[in-house]
């Protein structure tokens, strides 16, 4: 039966409910609404979500956990001769869920008169299979066949078992919750407390996404820290991926292209971006103030991938005609500062406004303090303003610094791909016109692709992720931090 | 009697007049000045950005919007497209685009010859027109099969060199250096033109087609990509809007102050610091790997993207929420309405403007994201449109800006005004949605 129909059932089965739940409290109070504990509805509420909330928790349960089951159950009967060679078990299990998905397909009879199974009969299953449109890579084997056929008896058995088991379980939450129904039946705090059960689940969803980015990074990492000394990654000095092995790969060479790119980010969408709020904050007129503004968090709302074909096809071919090639530093049109100004540019908004905030936060009394002392305008944003808004627009700046390190479409369009090479003397390391490669421009390239996920050339992506995920948390929680207890401080 | 207004002893008060300034002031006010001219400039620069990155992109991409396309009068001879003569359509399906080629270069020499054009050195007139025109023939043959043997009049899309040229991307120059086109191929495009045979239209086939090879830029299209944009936006919609309402009515509204709610307060606005593609990481560890979903399925970017969208909805609804006055709620409870009954019954309708704006920019940041989808699949080359909802969802498809990614990294030059193209339908799509936010805040929103 089609999961879909085993949905649409247990919904009837709850419109019923509610319908019925309502029907027999009213009846319960002799047709007297005023003679029950909650209002009727209430009554009906309950049987339905004691109907669906069981029976869709089983059935998400069951649907997340058969997969794994069947898979461990075939894959250890799965004989250890039917691995050729130059193949793994995952391999294997995969041919089998292609040939159970292909007689699935072509309705092979499950019991019955079973054929004889020799090559013929697996070469023309073979053809069927692959006439219904499920191509398969190889010949089937013996030991493929009998997993496949356990695999899809396995599966049908337990998609008829859920099917059942979640029919039963809706229909028993349907039974109790009907039985005790009636008019003194505290029906509304039942419901309530359902509904705040379900609110709760909906805010830890947030400490499982936060679980899950750590766990899923961890653990492949540790994968990659099995098969790749931890030395050479933090402290080796060269990036040199090599599919066939014996590759070089330390994280260094990408931290100097990401730091470089930000610092010069930084450099431009720091200044620009404190001048521009203290501006608008404490000069502008209110007609200058509604034009600009918005036009500065337009900025803001363009998406990264708009700056990256900005920076590849103007900003960079632009600053290599006037700037790299007349001056001799270099002929590439990405390079690191093409991607720096670019990322400056995305970055102006989020320091402009942050900064606004802060400044505004300044009490004004301070200001007036200052003006009554004979300071002028400039001379109090300069002496009493922004020192007292210092640690928040640090907070700032610290947040702006761990956007420009997690930036990816603009150095994957802007930077290059190649990798800083510290042996190459100090010359090209600090060249703004080289190109040069960050941590999420190799996180993309090694995880896009043919991806083989046992080898260390495509798990170093997960250890740059968890190290990219380190230093931008550190960098958040530590500005966050600070913003906060600047914050109290004028509360 | 002291002498109170006595002259100060030594007499250096300074001398001056109000209406000439001394040179410290001066100075002091010229530092001013500096000041205000420093905010000035640094206003201008972010200004000057913005109008040069719009600039830049819409010169770069309105062409893509127009394609120069050839009409023709193509003879679809019976001995060529059915030779039994069947007309039956499995039978005529045999003849591969390379059996309909011949017929496009006789009918463009036919209209050489028709129209007395003559030009030397001429070789290969056909390369004028799209590798995509055979397909198109093809597609016409097959469902008309009674046309067979007729002469019929075709609007073929012309090589991307050709459109390239009236657009100014190619030259007499370049195509002298080009193996692709000719400069006498492009003078017989000039006298086609004269002749009325070569125009340039607006261009549907540029929103609603399928994406096309590397070598035919000209039939491009962002067909695909919006439909997998929009299947996503309608995950996100529909998870990550009631999600997002939830969470943010328990935080607000119910929530003890202890050591679990200020974990889970921490985590959300850690999250909305984390790097994009840190997601990615994980919707290829967790929904991929793990849980075996299709690769570069809407479905799985739909995920990734609800995920990510969650902060910024929890984030706006708590404002909102926190904007309803108490008095709402105290009057709900004085008349006997329970807590659930305050919140779900009164302050969530009047705080529901303001969670509706910051549900639509929420959907806006998630439209225009790339990194995440790229580490899940989503660059591969998809022509084929996703099925209906909800198998739809779990088709391959393209996004947005996953594809404007993925003509950034073709050689051909057309690409890149495809790619600047689309970036002027994704901002459009995003300036929709920032609109419709901005015309619901201005009529809903109300000030206590």
């Amino acid at each position: 039966m089609p999961l879909i129909w085993l949905i649409a059932i247990i919904f009837a089965l709850a419109v019923l409910g509610f319908v019925m739940g309502r029907g027999r409290a009213v009846a319960s109070a002799g047709g007297d609404t005023r003679g029950l504990h909650s209002l009727p509805s209430y009554y009906g509420w309950n049987v339905a979500l004691t109907v669906m909330t069981p029976a869709f928790g089983l059935l998400a349960l069951w649907l997340l956990i058969q997969p794994m089951w069947i898979e461990s159950r075939v894959s250890a009967q799965l004989p250890e001769n039917a691995i050729s060679e130059t193949s793994t078990r995952e391999l294997v299990m995969s041919d089998v869920r292609r040939v159970a998905e292909g007689l699935e397909a072509i309705n092979a009879p499950f019991g019955g008169a079973h054929p004889v199974v020799n090559d013929a009969y697996l070469a023309d299953l073979r053809e069927q299979i692959g006439s219904v449109g499920v191509a398969l890579g190889s010949d089937i084997t013996v030991g493929v066949y009998d997993a496949a056929r356990s695999f899809r008896t396995l599966s049908g058995w337990g998609g008829t078992a859920m099917s059942v088991v979640a029919f039963l379980t809706a229909l028993g939450g349907f039974s109790v919750s009907y039985m005790v129904t009636n008019k003194d039946f505290r029906a509304r705090n039942t419901v309530e407390r359902g509904i705040l059960l379900v609110l709760v689940a909906a805010a830890s969803i947030a400490i499982l996404t936060t679980l899950g980015l750590v766990l899923s990074m961890l653990f492949e990492a540790r994968n990659f820290f099995a098969a790749h000394p931890w030395q050479d990654f933090f402290f080796g000095t060269k990036w040199a991926p090599d599919f066939r092995g014996n590759s070089e790969l330390a994280i260094l060479p990408l931290l100097w292209g990401t730091l470089y790119i930000s610092v010069i980010a930084l450099l431009v969408a720091v200044p620009v971006g404190l001048f521009a709020a203290i501006f608008l904050s404490e000069y502008a007129s209110s007609r200058v103030r509604s034009l600009t503004k918005p036009a500065i968090e337009v900025l803001a709302g363009i998406p990264t991938i708009v700056y990256g074909l900005f920076a590849l096809i103007t900003v960079g071919p632009m600053l290599r005609d006037y700037f790299a090639l007349p001056l001799g530093f270099g002929q590439s049109s990405s390079s690191v500062i093409t991607a720096g100004l670019v990322m400056g540019i995305m970055l102006i908004p989020f320091v402009s406004s942050l900064s606004d905030d802060i400044i505004n936060a300044v009490p004004q009394s301070m200001r007036d303090g200052s003006y009554a002392l004979g300071a002028t305008q400039s001379e109090t944003i300069r002496q009493v303003v922004v020192p007292a808004a210092l640690p928040g627009i640090v907070g700032a700046v610290l947040l702006a610094a761990s956007r420009a390190i997690g930036e990816t479409m603009i150095v994957v369009l802007g930077a290059g791909a190649a990798a800083a090479q510290f042996d190459r003397g100090l010359g090209e390391l600090v060249n703004p016109f080289q190109a040069m490669t960050t941590i999420t421009v190799k996180i993309v390239s090694q995880l896009t692709g043919d991806t083989d996920f046992s080898s260390p050339e495509t798990l170093v992506a997960f250890a740059l992720g968890l190290s990219l995920f380190t230093i931008t948390l550190g960098l958040n929680v530590l500005a966050l931090w600070i913003v906060r207890r600047y914050r109290e401080q004028y509360e | 009697m002291t002498d109170i207004i006595a002259e100060p002893e030594g007499g250096d008060r300074r001398k001056g007049s109000l209406l000439a300034q001394d040179t410290r002031t001066q100075k002091r006010n010229a530092a001013e000045r500096r000041f205000q001219i420093y905010g000035m400039v640094a206003v201008s620069i972010a200004v000057l950005a913005l109008v040069f990155l719009l600039t830049s992109i819409v010169s770069n991409g309105i062409g893509s919007f127009s394609q120069t396309f050839i009409s023709l009068d193509v003879v679809l001879a019976e001995d060529k497209l059915d030779k039994t003569g069947s007309r039956d359509r499995t039978e005529m399906a045999k003849v591969s685009t390379f059996g309909y080629a011949p017929l496009i270069k006789a009918a463009i020499e036919d209209r050489i010859a028709a129209e007395g054009i003559e030009i030397d050195g001429l070789t290969k007139p056909d390369a004028l027109i799209s590798k995509e025109a055979a397909a198109q023939l093809r597609n016409f043959v097959l469902a008309n099969t009674d046309r067979v043997g007729d002469t019929v009049e075709f609007k073929f899309l012309a090589s991307g060199r050709i459109d390239g040229y009236y657009k100014g991307r190619v030259t007499m120059a370049s195509a002298a250096l080009d193996r692709n086109i000719s400069p006498e191929q492009l003078m017989l495009a000039d006298a086609l033109k004269d002749a009325g045979a070569l125009e340039r239209t607006f261009n549907w086939d540029f929103i609603t087609a399928p994406d096309a090879s590397e070598n035919r830029p000209e039939a491009a299209g962002l067909g695909v990509a919006i439909l997998g944009s929009l299947y996503m936006m309608v995950v996100v919609l529909f998870l990550a809007l009631p999600i997002g309402v939830a969470a943010s009515i328990y935080l607000e509204e119910f929530a003890p102050k202890n050591f679990l709610t200020d974990v889970i307060e921490v985590n959300i606005s850690n999250l909305a610091a984390v790097p994009s593609i840190v997601f990615g990481i994980l919707g290829l560890a967790i929904f991929i790997n793990f849980a075996g979903l299709p690769q570069s399925a809407p479905i799985v970017g739909g995920l990734v993207l609800t995920l990510m969208t969650l902060p910024t909805i929890i984030i706006a609804t708590r404002a909102s929420l926190k904007s309803v006055p108490p008095s709402i709620r105290e009057a709900a409870l004085g008349v006997g309405a329970s807590k659930m009954q305050t919140v779900f019954h009164h302050v969530l309708p009047l705080a529901a403007p303001g969670i509706l704006t910051g549900t639509i920019i929420g959907l806006s940041q998630a439209l225009g994201e790339t990194a995440p989808l790229l580490l899940i699949g989503m660059v591969a080359f998809v022509r084929e449109y996703p099925g209906a909802p909800p198998e739809g969802f779990f088709d391959p498809a393209s996004a947005l800006p996953v594809q404007i990614y993925n003509w950034t990294t073709r050689s051909d030059p057309a690409f890149v005004e495809r790619a600047s193209g689309a970036i002027i339908v994704l901002l459009i799509f995003l300036l929709i949605m920032n609109i419709v936010a901005i015309i619901l805040r201005r009529r809903f929103e109300r000030r206590w």
